[in-house]
């Protein structure tokens, strides 16, 4: 015991209490596996949350575009909740889901699905009206004329909406640790009450690296199944 | 651990008994002690970036440079979480948690983040709202002899006023949104109601903050629409429909 004792004090860690680095990798070392579940916590959450804002944000935009009353309606009431804080959106919605991941899924899809209604609609519009006559002229009923010809040109700018949409979950995550699911945010709350410098700054910075990652796979995505955009770019 | 043994309508009730009894609303640490310290914050910050951001936006975007920081300005913006940067000014030797006047615990880390992250709505939306005025209008003040400051204080200045309303109330309610968030590093205003009650499970008064904070977020949305209407020098039926700007996207926390 003793031994131990005098080992620490000649060479505390640079997480020890009393040094409290900001970058410590010592602490990355021996802290691995809280990182990565954090780290999984948070992507599981995150895209869960763009993908079910997704689900909704379609048939949303596709009614919003269909009956023009409805999409006052429907843009007024996602612009009011777009402007109550995430803090308080949580628990507005503990009493129907509890302590548990859905709350955070929910409460971010519902910040995820504004924007997304958004650009699919404005994504919508950007298709030059000559080309939906043309398309009509060829004979494509509403549904084949909406799959193969108005989505894949809403395409860039739906795209587009999706990486603010991502990039902004990934950041309004970490406010999950209110209810204890915030995935790298329960280790920034952990950081900042028991002062740890170095687990805060690692979760911080993991944080930023997924919001960056995401959206540069999205932006691949978008290359891959948008060759004709950048064609035009380069000529 | 089951949040709310008594079923949705307990809480519910528990809501109901903290918003309607007095004590919870006024003294120290009561409702709206937290709101007056919100409002404050919420103003001064905003403010500040008014102050720091509008100017150089403005400037920028009647010449026309630097239009590629001031659109990424955002971005960079939406991928730091408030939260994280809130944590790291708190844990830092300064400006740490140290007491800063009105604004209570963690002032000065608090008006800080609120200030850097209500900058990139106003410095993008007023960049863009300038850049966009429509080149022939720009021509014809051109050929009429207009200085350049003449042409920005008489015709981008008014035709972009709508706009760049829309981007501080943009600001605003981020700003808003921000300051709530401040609880979670137990700095100051409405959330703390939200965190303490998260924090001794009695989520009763959890979600009574949640409510308080959500009803002042949305009036002060709304008051912002109307005070852009009040400053927007072109009537609503002169617009063109070409006018109508661009979609910006908002940022939340």
């Amino acid at each position: 015991m003793s031994v131990t004792l005098l080992v620490e004090a000649a060479e505390p860690s640079c997480y020890n209490r009393a040094v409290n680095e900001w970058w410590c990798t010592a602490y990355l070392a021996d802290y691995r596996q809280e990182l990565v579940d954090a780290t999984t916590q948070h992507v599981v959450l995150t895209v869960s949350a763009v993908l079910l804002g997704i689900v909704l944000a379609f048939p949303l935009a596709l009614l919003a575009r269909r009956f023009g009353r409805l999409e006052t309606a429907i843009t007024g009431v996602s612009t009011a909740l777009y402007t109550v804080p995430s803090l308080a959106l949580f628990p507005l919605l503990v009493p129907f889901t509890g302590i548990t991941p859905i709350t955070v899924v929910i409460g971010l899809a519902l910040y995820a699905l504004t924007i997304l209604v958004r650009s699919i609609l404005d994504g919508l519009a950007s298709v030059p009206d000559d080309v939906r006559e043309s398309a009509r002229g060829l004979g494509y009923g509403p549904a084949s004329q909406l799959l193969r010809i108005e989505l894949p040109l809403a395409l860039p700018v739906m795209m587009a909406g999706l990486r603010v949409a991502t990039v902004s979950t990934v950041a309004l995550t970490t406010v999950g640790a209110l209810v204890a699911h915030g995935g790298l945010g329960n280790l920034i709350a952990d950081g900042v009450f028991t002062d740890f410098r170095a687990e805060l700054l690692a979760a911080c910075l993991l944080c930023v690296a997924i919001a960056v990652l995401l959206d540069v796979l999205i932006v691949g995505v978008q290359r891959l199944v948008t060759p004709w955009t950048r064609t035009r770019a380069a000529s | 651990m089951d949040p709310h043994p008594g079923g949705v309508v307990n809480v519910f009730a528990d809501v109901w008994n903290h918003l309607a009894t007095a004590d919870s609303w006024t003294g120290r640490g009561g409702i709206l002690d937290y709101l007056v310290q919100q409002l404050l914050l919420t103003g001064t910050a905003l403010s500040l970036a008014v102050l720091l951001g509008l100017p150089a936006a403005l400037w920028l975007g009647h010449l026309g440079r630097g239009g590629f920081l001031a659109v990424n300005i955002s971005n960079v913006g939406r991928a730091v979480p408030t939260f994280a940067l809130l944590a790291l000014l708190v844990a830092a030797d300064w400006p740490g948690i140290a007491t800063f006047g009105p604004f209570g615990r963690a002032g000065i880390a608090t008006l800080i983040a609120l200030t850097l992250f209500a900058l990139p709505p106003i410095i993008t939306t007023t960049y863009v709202a300038v850049r966009e005025v429509a080149d022939d209008v720009k021509e014809a003040a051109r050929g009429m002899g207009m200085t350049g400051w003449q042409q920005f204080r008489r015709v981008e200045l008014p035709l972009a006023t709508h706009l760049v309303a829309g981007g501080v109330r943009l600001a605003l309610v981020q700003v808003w949104a921000t300051a709530t968030i401040a609880a979670l590093v137990a700095g100051p205003g409405l959330g703390r109601i939200i965190t303490d009650g998260f924090v001794n499970s009695d989520y009763g008064k959890g979600i009574a903050g949640a409510v308080v904070v959500a009803v002042v977020a949305l009036a002060l949305e709304v008051l912002a629409a109307l005070a852009q209407r009040a400053v927007d020098p072109i009537p609503r039926t002169a617009r063109r429909r070409t006018d109508v700007p661009p979609t910006t996207l908002p940022t939340t926390t």
